[in-house]
């Protein structure tokens, strides 16, 4: 039997695949519907990548080549995938965007060369609307490529968080922006017959995202990442239109979308307005208090201590925060807890939204260390608790803590939704030194009545707690 | 009273319209799905979202097929399918890096017992 694939057909198979893709993450409400969630996305984008070898009936060299390409990409993506670390979530995501960015205008380049072969007309004569597409395909990839790289860098620690700012910056960024657009209705005017026009475009976006991404604090990474994953979507959705490929306007629009909720997500949960972040600078001022800082008294524990008055309690929370993770705890942790279960006390999780670098970040770290997903919960799912808790045992967190966010309107975290664990009737503070937290914020928690401080490295404390339990 | 129906059917309509209206409805699909997506798989939906917009490959297979069909050259890399390569090899990271770190985060998510 013969077998041709028609343009009606392929069409119809995109659809499914962008069906597929919607039901990927329809999945991922609930851990349980989540694995075959990931399946369905593994089976559309099979599906899309198929038909199209199928319908452009590829072969001979191109075969050969796509074939090298997907061998070679394919093992680097499975390696990566299989040895990072689940603390270098937020890096390695940041660096899969770059990737995404960087394809985009590579296909984006390629449509230009050889229009022809993409349906858009011939070189120096291409329709206005497609080069138009065109132009935003490859300017945003451009724009998540560079921006992503930083973004990486900074995550990695190959870059200072401290936030890169000079004169005149956001009217550099406008300026550049403009140029963009300018640049874009030149080379429509034109039928795209200059070639330099549109490779001025995507060289200008490369500089433009470098430069949207240096002025960005440490502590606004997790919005900058998602802010990242939304651009991905859209260079995805450009480049849709022009291929007239249902899959890909599906998934750009998808993508897009989900990027731009988590970021608004992240900016609520540290009270930040997305302008703000997007215009830079926060953190940069963060070590202006110290000195005068008057001595106020603590009250200082031990891990006997700690261990007596949990094993006690009928009800502990443990609200972790990223100083879990880079003190590498959060096994320890999951034992304490275990061993405080066998005493008959109730051990749950409260998880603030930017407890970790990325959305999510502190559930992954939490499951990675056996902890059951439905002993961990959300902020506000958990935050009537506390008054019923004898124990809030608060390990690697701080500002997420911190009361002033409620109190004083003179702070800058004023206005951000915390934990109330100064409402449960003891505090556990599992801390390094005194120090102030990662938005340089003195903490009233720590001389509050109920406090206990406990004064150590994070996994050393509670090794030492389930010792003494 | 044929014309309106004609009308109705969308004759003379722009493809890029459709496609448009395809990528809107998207657009609000997207936003119910993500906002009933529990926070405690949020970074699996990043890894995810950055998997399937790698379906990006379709236009990158497109490129690399100018290789064979290239009339002048006859089976020749040229300069887009040979950017058809790069983005393909870059996709291929993508979607397997995406969906395998994907799938062992979700494999560690485990309920009590």
């Amino acid at each position: 039997m013969h077998f041709e694939m028609t343009s009606n057909l392929a069409a119809i198979l995109y659809m499914v695949s962008g069906v597929l893709f919607i039901l990927s993450l329809h999945g991922l409400s609930s851990p349980a519907s989540s694995r075959r969630g990931n399946v369905f996305g593994m089976i559309g984008i099979a599906i899309a990548i198929i038909t199209t070898m199928l319908f452009f009936s590829i072969s001979g060299t191109g075969l050969i080549m796509l074939l090298v390409a997907l061998a070679i990409g394919g093992s680097i993506g499975a390696f990566i995938a299989k040895k990072i670390p689940m603390t270098d979530m937020p890096q390695l995501v940041a660096g899969f965007h770059s990737l995404v960015g960087m394809a985009a205008v590579c296909v984006a380049i390629a449509a230009f060369f050889a229009p022809a072969s993409f349906g858009i007309g011939e070189v120096g004569n291409i329709h206005g609307v497609s080069l138009l597409e065109l132009s935003l395909g490859a300017a945003i990839g451009a724009i998540t490529f560079s921006g992503s790289v930083i973004a990486f860098a900074k995550l990695n620690g190959n870059m200072s968080g401290v936030p890169i700012t000079f004169k005149g910056q956001h009217l550099a960024n406008l300026l550049l922006g403009l140029g963009i657009a300018m640049l874009i209705g030149i080379l429509m005017k034109s039928g795209g017959d200059n070639q330099n026009v549109f490779l001025a475009i995507v060289g200008i976006a490369f500089l433009l995202g470098f430069l949207l991404i240096i002025p960005i604090g440490g502590a606004d990474m997790p919005v900058v990442i998602s802010m990242l994953n939304s651009y991905s979507g859209w260079a995805a959705a450009a480049l849709g239109f022009t291929l007239g490929n249902v899959a890909l306007i599906v998934t750009g629009a998808l993508v897009g979308s989900s990027g731009a909720i988590l970021s608004y997500i992240m900016c609520k949960a540290m009270n930040r307005s997305f302008i703000s972040v997007i215009l830079g600078g926060f953190g940069a001022e963060a070590t202006t208090s110290g000195g005068e800082k008057e001595q106020r008294p603590i009250k200082r524990g031990s891990a006997e201590d700690a261990a007596f008055i949990m094993k006690n309690a009928s009800k502990v929370i443990i609200v972790p925060g990223y100083g879990l993770a880079v003190a590498q705890a959060q096994h320890a942790t999951r034992e304490m807890a275990d061993k405080l279960k066998e005493e008959g006390v109730d051990v749950v999780y409260a998880i603030h939204p930017v407890a970790g670098r990325m959305p999510g970040h502190m559930n992954v770290l939490l499951a990675e260390a056996n902890v059951p997903y439905d002993e961990v919960f959300e902020l506000e799912d958990i935050n009537s608790e506390f008054a019923n808790a004898e124990v809030a045992f608060v390990i690697g967190a701080n500002d997420v803590t911190n009361p002033a966010a409620k109190t004083d309107p003179e702070s800058p975290i004023y206005g951000m939704p915390i934990l109330d664990v100064d409402k449960a009737t003891t505090v556990l503070f599992v801390k390094r030194s005194l120090s102030a937290g990662y938005a340089g914020i003195d903490n009233d928690l720590f001389y509050a009545d109920g406090t206990m401080m406990l004064l150590a490295d994070a996994k050393k404390m509670v090794e030492d707690i389930i010792k003494a339990l | 009273m044929t014309e309106m129906i004609i009308m109705a059917g969308g004759a003379g309509v722009s493809p890029v319209v459709f496609q448009l209206a395809i990528f809107v409805l998207a657009i609000f699909v997207g936003y119910f799905v993500v906002w009933a997506v529990t926070p405690a798989l949020h970074t699996p939906l990043m890894a995810v979202t950055n998997a399937i917009s790698s379906v990006i490959i379709v236009g990158a297979l497109v490129a690399v097929s100018t290789a064979a069909t290239s009339s002048s050259g006859g089976g020749s890399i040229n300069l887009s399918s040979g950017l058809g390569f790069v983005a393909t090899l870059l996709c291929a990271v993508n979607i397997f890096g995406g969906f395998l770190v994907t799938q062992r985060m979700l494999s560690m998510y485990k309920k009590k017992g």
